[in-house]
């Protein structure tokens, strides 16, 4: 009952509306954010729009509840439903949940006409709170009007626990299934103010540890992801997209490969060739025998990423005609810059950085036999875009395609477009069969779209005083709003500050990646001001406090991670500790690693993390806490191993021999996380850990060697690099 | 037609010999638990048990698995209620959940030839399985547990 498969989303409006008696509680967007309506009034509603179901209450109790949380192991799934049914005040035991149709305009978030479904940059439970928390109790107002009535009493007087309406003055209690029984939803529901939701101490669900309702079906093999999709009649199809990033195909060996065994076709992609058989291992076979002419022109020809970040980047950055975007300015940073005591200035470098989600990318593809209507079975972060890419790829109307929302094996945020999904479309659409296009793991980095490789140049001015008044930050690199996030400084207020974006261009194929920009803003940020404090002969906490106008909210998270970590207690030989904070979609963490260094061979290991996070109120303690974890993780992978290298216009890497991510022997043997104790609005909390720890490592370092590392990943080479210089 | 035991029942597959084990059990068998990850070996998100021991399938063809006994996630246990399985709903482990398949086939081969493993066996045992998510300390977690709980 609570194992969500593909198969849930298949359930129509129509049905959920139609179902077995009950109430339903359709959902609209009104001024002011979500607004639920009455089933009838939708029903009445012209705009089909209008009648998407929200909440279901069955006779039998139970409450079907859609979730627009994309679930990539986030969680948000879960923790979405629960908001509602925290207010709602229902029995979790009979919440049922459903991902909720690929519709934006009616289970987005935003506001005027900018409605999305992505589940991107940690978002989901911050974006929909309030929305979720006002239309449970709705909910929860219609079912006691409906008891008041039954009883003819006040509805004033009633009140409600888990499940059941309770009359306090006579014991009468109401399960939501019994009322749901003979009870009506009003055409116009009963408004909710902010002063009539629960307060923190009378939560049950929020701020309290519910298990994570995907995770039974994740443990014996029955969660659906697109890759495990089967329908009849269905042929598998294989890519091979361009070596180099935006060629197209101008011919290949058709009439070999087609001679193959199994292959039924193959089909022109705009950058690449699909093969399409009746078994994925035929598919392969022959997308490995395809040779591919590919045509010139492609920006990408040629390009060498080492010598573009060694050399292009920094001539970028002092060469006064370049493409200058300005981020933030504050003050006047030339008179601080003239007027300073001390000055620093420091360069940093990272590489490109791949997903590596687990799942290679897929889709499965199905028209209808008249050939106007199109299914696609995708696992995405944003169902809404990839059924208006997957649209326009294959010239339907929005309402001609309907998109399945299936489990992710990794987001990361390579899934919030539909890149791939219009590859199946396109497929099915050329064969008219249903298809299941996936790519293999070696396309899957190739053809890859990266974390932009970046330069960053940082100034500081310090004034008599010793505290920093002037702040330059410029960034170089390829790919525009990826190369910002994370760029400016919220936690320090510094008062005059420069910071700007310097753009060049590649051809190299970008995207979001885990907080993105933050990853080496922040890896060059709080390096800077550790090595601004350790040239000051201050402790590195004691400086952020002293000379960086650091904020309240800030200090705090430092506190606290100093207090967890005992950060000025002495370590084992060999062992040092360094610190660094990130802000992300509003939260913020601070954090201190422990680590040691094997000289001989240049390998640093981290063996303890401590990381105090603010993310606002906490929905789900556990959950929160496996996010954090997993951007320890994640973070700790991209700064000791990942990097994706271009030569020759061609990714060098291929799979997972030479493109290193973190294993179970470099977790470090000892994670501590916790959540400083908040009562304001949630914050986002599944890229709060990872842009901390390239800086936190970086500045351990120094601890222990008096080196600083200034390039991401720090490599064993780069490490010895480092110790010599 | 190759012919052997999958989850304890007798399965034939008419793919060529040559196909590699995974695509027969999630395309041919329809058992999708088991998952592909790399296609080359590297990752572990396609593990599973052939005559007791934890094996790479995309890396095992199809005619070498004739005659024997080969155990996917979907028979680990009966109604998901191996030791294993139970630890890691306690441990909360899985996020995407992609290569937990893979985690819980390779854990429970140690479990088997180990019982009471240390950390460092643990550790060393479960090296070559990737997870992205980086569950890596929950799954030792849940490992611990079920050793001491089976």
């Amino acid at each position: 009952m609570n194992d969500m498969t593909h198969k849930g989303t298949e359930l129509s409006r129509r049905g959920f509306l139609a179902g077995a008696g009950g109430l339903t509680f359709c959902f609209a967007f009104g001024s002011e954010g979500i607004r639920l309506l009455s089933a009838s009034t939708a029903e009445a509603s012209t705009a089909a729009r209008a009648i998407n179901p929200w909440v279901r209450i069955a006779p039998d109790g139970i409450v079907t509840i859609y979730s627009a949380g994309a679930e990539m192991g986030q969680g948000s799934m879960t923790s979405l439903p629960l908001i509602l049914a925290e207010e709602m005040d229902a029995d979790w035991s009979k919440v049922v949940i459903e991902f909720a149709p690929a519709d934006a305009d009616t289970y987005g978030y935003g506001s005027g006409n900018s409605k999305s479904m992505a589940i991107v940059g940690s978002r989901a439970v911050q974006m929909y709170y309030t929305d979720l928390r006002r239309a449970g109790a709705q909910v929860r107002k219609v079912l006691i009007a409906n008891a008041a009535e039954k009883w003819k009493v006040a509805a004033a007087s009633l009140k409600t626990e888990p499940g059941y309406v309770v009359n306090p003055a006579n014991g009468q209690r109401l399960s939501y299934g019994e009322i749901a029984a003979f009870g009506t939803v009003p055409a116009t529901l009963p408004a909710v103010s902010d002063s009539e939701l629960k307060k923190k101490n009378e939560f049950r669900l929020i701020g309290h540890t519910v298990p994570r309702r995907d995770i039974p079906s994740k443990v014996d093999g029955t969660a659906q992801f697109a890759i495990d999709v089967q329908l009849p009649g269905m042929l598998y199809a294989s890519v091979r997209h361009a070596p180099v990033h935006g060629s197209e195909p101008e011919s290949w060996n058709d009439a070999k490969v087609k001679a193959m065994k199994g292959v039924v076709a193959t089909v022109r992609l705009p950058d690449g060739v699909a093969v399409v058989a009746d078994t994925f291992e035929h598919a392969m076979a022959a997308r490995n025998a395809l040779e591919i002419v590919w045509k010139k022109g492609a920006k990408a020809e040629g390009f060498d990423s080492e010598r573009a970040l060694a050399e292009q980047y920094a001539k970028v950055h002092d060469d006064p005609n370049a493409n200058s975007q300005s981020l933030e300015v504050k003050g006047d940073v030339k008179a601080a810059f003239a007027g300073a005591a001390r000055t620093f200035k420091a360069e940093y470098r990272s590489d490109y950085g791949y997903h590596a989600q687990m799942e290679p990318l897929n889709a499965v593809a199905r028209f209808n036999a008249s050939g106007d209507h199109l299914e696609v079975w995708d696992g995405s972060q944003a169902p809404d875009r990839c059924r208006s890419d997957v649209a326009k790829a294959v010239g339907l109307k929005l309402e001609q395609v309907t998109v399945h929302q299936c489990y992710m094996g990794g987001g990361f945020g390579r899934r919030s477009i539909g890149d791939y999904a219009s590859e199946a479309a396109l497929v099915a659409k050329a064969t008219g069969k249903p298809i299941k296009l996936i790519w293999t793991r070696e396309e899957d980095i190739a053809y890859g779209m990266f974390r932009p490789q970046s330069f960053q140049c940082l100034e500081a001015a310090l004034d008599a005083s010793g505290k920093v008044t002037g702040w330059r930050h410029c960034v170089v690199g390829d790919g525009g709003g990826l190369l910002t996030t994370g760029i400016r400084i919220p936690y320090y207020a510094v008062p005059n500050q420069d910071i700007e974006l310097r753009g060049t261009s590649h051809g190299i194929r970008l995207k979001h990646w885990r907080a993105v920009g933050h990853v080496f803003n922040v890896f060059a940020i709080e390096s800077f001001v550790d090595e601004m404090a350790r040239a000051e002969n201050m402790d590195p906490i004691e400086f952020r406090f002293a000379r960086m106008s650091i904020t309240p909210r800030a200090r705090a998270v430092f506190e606290r991670v100093a207090a967890m970590s005992d950060w000025k207690a002495a370590r084992p030989e060999g062992r040092a500790l360094g610190v660094s904070i990130t802000e992300r979609s509003r939260s913020l963490g601070a954090g201190v690693v422990e680590i040691s260094l094997d000289r001989g061979t240049g390998k640093i290991r981290v063996h303890k993390v401590w990381v105090a996070v603010d993310g606002g109120t906490i929905v789900q303690p556990d959950a929160a806490r496996a996010n954090v974890e997993s951007g320890i993780m994640y973070g700790l992978s991209s700064v000791l191993h990942e990097r994706v290298t271009v030569k020759g216009g061609v990714v060098e890497q291929s799979n997972f021999h030479d493109y290193h991510v973190m294993r179970m022997s470099d977790m470090p043997e000892e994670i501590h996380v916790e959540f400083l104790d908040r009562d304001t609005h949630p914050s986002g909390i599944g890229e709060i850990g990872n842009p901390f720890i390239a800086a936190a490592v970086a500045n351990a370092f120094f601890v222990l060697t008096g080196k600083r590392l200034r390039h991401m990943p720090f490599t064993p080479e780069r490490v010895q690099e480092a110790l010599k210089a | 037609m190759v012919s052997f035991y999958l989850n304890g029942k007798r399965a034939t597959a008419a793919a060529d010999p040559s196909t590699p084990l995974l695509w027969v059990i999630r395309d041919h068998l329809k058992l999708t638990g088991t998952k592909y990850g790399c296609g080359a070996g590297l990752c572990g998100a396609c593990t599973v048990h052939v005559n007791d021991r934890a094996v790479r399938s995309c890396q095992t063809q199809l005619s070498e698995v004739e005659g024997r006994r080969v155990v996917t996630i979907e028979g680990l246990s009966r109604n998901g209620l191996h030791p294993l399985q139970k630890a890691f709903i306690a441990e909360q482990v899985p996020q995407c959940g992609y290569c937990q398949s893979g985690q819980i086939m390779k854990a429970a081969e140690l479990l088997r030839i180990n019982p009471k493993p240390t950390r460092a066996e643990i550790i060393e045992h479960m090296d070559g399985n990737i997870c992205r998510c980086g569950t890596y300390n929950r799954i030792l977690a849940a490992i611990e547990r079920a050793s001491k709980e089976a």
